[in-house]
């Protein structure tokens, strides 16, 4: 029943995980994590569904969220200078940090000024990208995470493996085990409300004694200079209010040009995410306001690979992404893998485009491939991200990168498609490798004319399908016959 | 009317059957089929695999091969909606003007088999009889690609003796997915899986379809589990009459392997 022991904890780490066809294994053996992953999502899925429904304008709704967003992206720059001018002036401080380090470097600079040595957050999947907690623990800075689902990854030591719901693939009674274990509270029940409760007790301690907080961002207004946090507990809310110091990393794609787009974005980002029609608690706040919530307030601009996506015309379609998962609910792969096999903190489809991009192609190739392009993840998202077509152009910048190396130039599937374009450009070879494939495939065919195994490559068919043999005469074959017999 | 059949490569290689209930289905609906003797393949699996220079060849070749056809039918939603998203892009990145321009004039003419039915023709009974338990799955280019819509659904109501069967989870992947089913075979699998869970659950006697490529995946699983369930593309039961069972001779039309074929 203990969740994933440090031993075997997955790895998010791009550069160091292993291809996904492989991190998927050991969950499509696990029962338990499957049953998991499957009901919550069944779940999310369907409370979507039905809100979605309601709203006749849907798809004008996906339009307008999608064509806000690509304003913001098409004037990138200048919305955040806007941002930054508008936020300085109401008494924010806004740095930029061109990757991972330097923002962590700046995060840790604050930190050291404010004498802190513990930090509350709030759920940031963008702290987790810059793998910020290790890092402050390492320099002696404890951060609490606040969010119910982070306190159990924390807790059980595990990795978020959805974005909305990081720990969905964990259930109840496993909670209830990391809490009692980790708590050290005895006879703990395994019902929501006591759940909420033990947490409830550990969180408002940290609350009240904690003075700097980390929160991520869901938007940033260009025209207000304001930040935006959505959120179903309310324990970011304590987090945004509470401290003396707070400090907001945002990835650069997060901006809005006016605070009117908040009305589209707001309703698609509910529905999409959690299946609501509005989120229960929603956080704007503009700079500092004198005896009203933090004193300082800091926001930290984040690119880290964003804007080589945004160079790519075809690919920029990715920084639409507004993180509602809806893509990852709706994916036939993701809902038999979960998110570890992913290998990043940005599971799912969105993740298998958005990892590849942010690592400058260098590590996650197998993440293009971890898809059958059936298109789900395109017909729910609210901002209309075409996540079929980038996986196609990222598995076309993959093989061009693959074919140069010598070791994948006999790859047997390199070289099969490269064989079988010679063979598909000429009809008469096409027709003549029909004819070889008859006699080469005999061998493997059983008296009934199916497969049953196959060498080498094949045998990642027919390890779980049979294949259907070759019919005694092809189709033209068949037509030319006719013809013939016609005459 | 005169249509010319673009059968593809792996129904000219693995379903010849499918080719000829749809010669046999359209000559009955009066249309005039024709066959170009050299066609090969669209270049889906190139393009989607990331082989941008091959597939582009590939869609060159189709694209100047259909100049001149009245209306291209195609029995593989696949391949259709290969030909209507990617095509554009392949052509704007690697071809000229007067091959965009071409396909242009192309893109209205190409039709998959139910669209050209429904659309074109505007049939929905075709006269087939087939008397059997059967249910339908929406491959995923076929739903969200080309939006068949309750076209197909509509062709099978109209099939007298036909028993249709509600799958559930209609817009779930088989988990075919071309090259993904061998690089990802076993989250493949799984989804095979998953997928077969709903088809067996409705107590069909044939799986339908209207692309060979979900069904040579569906129906490798029938086989190997003995689940006495056979896979059956949607013309091949369009295609049959009281008359005739057209083109579904089954495995009876399969090469035989060699004597010896358990040598394993």
């Amino acid at each position: 029943m203990a969740v994933s022991a440090a031993a075997d904890r997955p790895i998010l780490d791009p550069a160091r995980a292993r291809p996904f066809p492989e991190a998927a294994l050991p969950v499509l053996r696990d029962p338990q994590l499957r049953k998991n992953v499957a009901h919550a999502i069944d779940v999310i899925q369907g409370k979507r569904a039905r809100l979605v429904a309601e709203k006749a304008d849907w798809q004008a709704l996906r339009a307008s969220a999608s064509r806000i967003k690509d304003v913001a992206l098409q004037n990138l720059g200048a919305y955040l200078e806007e941002f930054e001018a508008r936020c300085t002036a109401a008494g924010g401080v806004v740095h930029w940090a061109a990757d991972a380090s330097e923002a962590r470097r700046i995060i840790l600079d604050v930190l050291r000024a404010e004498k802190a040595t513990e930090v509350i957050k709030i759920k940031t999947m963008t702290s987790a990208e810059i793998e910020l907690n290790p890092f402050l623990e390492a320099a002696g800075i404890r951060a609490h995470e606040t969010d119910l689902a982070e306190i159990i990854l924390q807790l059980g030591e595990g990795e978020p493996s959805h974005i909305v719901v990081p720990a969905l693939h964990v259930n109840r009674s496993q909670v209830r085990e990391i809490f009692a274990r980790r708590m050290g509270i005895e006879d703990l029940p395994d019902d929501p409300e006591a759940l909420t409760a033990a947490a409830r007790r550990v969180l408002r301690a940290k609350f009240l004694s904690v003075p700097t907080a980390i929160s991520g961002a869901n938007f940033l207004i260009a025209e207000t200079g304001s930040v935006v946090v959505v959120e179903s507990e309310g324990n970011g809310r304590m987090c945004l209010t509470l401290p003396r110091t707070l400090i907001t990393l945002a990835g650069i794609e997060k901006v809005l040009p006016r605070f009117r787009d908040l009305e589209v974005m707001l309703q698609v980002l509910a529905r999409s995410a959690t299946g609501e029609r509005m989120n229960p608690y929603t956080s704007l706040w503009t700079g500092v306001t004198a005896g009203d919530g933090p004193e300082r307030f800091h926001v930290v601009l984040l690119d880290n690979g964003r804007s080589g996506i945004l160079a790519r015309e075809r690919e920029r379609q990715t920084l639409r992404c507004i993180r509602c998962a809806a893509c990852m609910n709706a994916c036939p792969v993701y809902r038999q893998t979960g998110g570890h096999a992913y290998g990043s903190v940005y599971p799912g489809p969105i993740g298998a485009i958005l990892t590849p991009q942010l690592q400058g192609l260098r590590h996650a190739q197998s993440l293009p491939y971890a898809s059958s392009l059936c298109g789900a993840c395109y017909e729910v998202c609210p901002v209309k991200i075409n996540i079929p077509e980038v996986l196609i152009d990222l598995r076309a910048q993959v093989t061009d990168q693959e074919r140069q190396r010598a070791r994948r130039f006999f790859d047997p599937l390199y070289l099969g498609l490269r064989v079988a374009h010679l063979v598909f450009a000429r009809a008469w070879l096409f027709h003549a490798a029909q004819c070889l494939g008859r006699v080469g495939l005999r061998p493997f065919t059983r008296k009934d004319g199916w497969i049953h195994a196959l060498p080498g490559v094949g045998a990642k068919w027919t390890e779980t399908r049979d294949l259907r043999g070759l019919p005694q005469q092809t189709f033209h074959a068949w037509w030319a016959e006719r013809a013939k017999g016609a005459k | 009317m005169r249509a010319s059949l673009f059968i593809t490569c792996y129904n000219d290689t693995l379903f010849p059957e499918t080719g000829r209930a749809v010669v046999t289905l359209l000559e009955r609906l009066g249309v005039e089929v024709e066959f170009h003797p050299q066609q090969t393949c669209c270049g889906q699996m190139h393009a989607n695999t990331g082989f941008r220079g091959e597939a582009f060849s590939l869609a060159k070749r189709l694209i100047c091969m259909y100049g001149e056809a009245e209306a291209v039918v195609i029995p593989s939603s696949s391949c259709v909606a290969m030909i209507r998203d990617q095509y554009a892009g392949l052509v704007e990145e690697l071809g000229d003007g007067a091959l965009g321009r071409e396909l242009e004039t192309l893109l209205p003419r190409v039709y998959e088999l139910s669209e050209f039915l429904v659309d074109r023709l505007g049939v929905e009974d075709v006269g087939a009889y087939f008397p059997h338990r059967v249910t339908y799955h929406a491959s995923c280019h076929g739903l969200r690609a080309l939006n068949l819509g309750n076209g197909p659904l509509r062709l099978l109501a109209k099939v007298r003796g036909l028993e249709l069967a509600p799958l559930k989870n209609l817009d779930r992947c088989c988990g075919f997915g071309g090259t993904f089913a061998i690089k990802n075979g076993e989250v493949s699998s799984a989804m095979l899986t998953a997928k077969l869970q709903d088809v067996l659950a409705t107590g069909s006697e044939y799986c339908t379809a209207l692309d060979n490529s979900c069904l040579l995946h569906l129906g490798g699983a029938l086989h190997r589990q003995f689940a006495g369930m056979k896979t059956i593309h949607m013309a091949e039961i369009l295609a049959s009459t009281q008359d005739a069972v057209a083109g579904h001779p089954g495995d009876g039309d399969l090469l035989p392997g060699a004597p010896v074929g358990s040598w394993r």
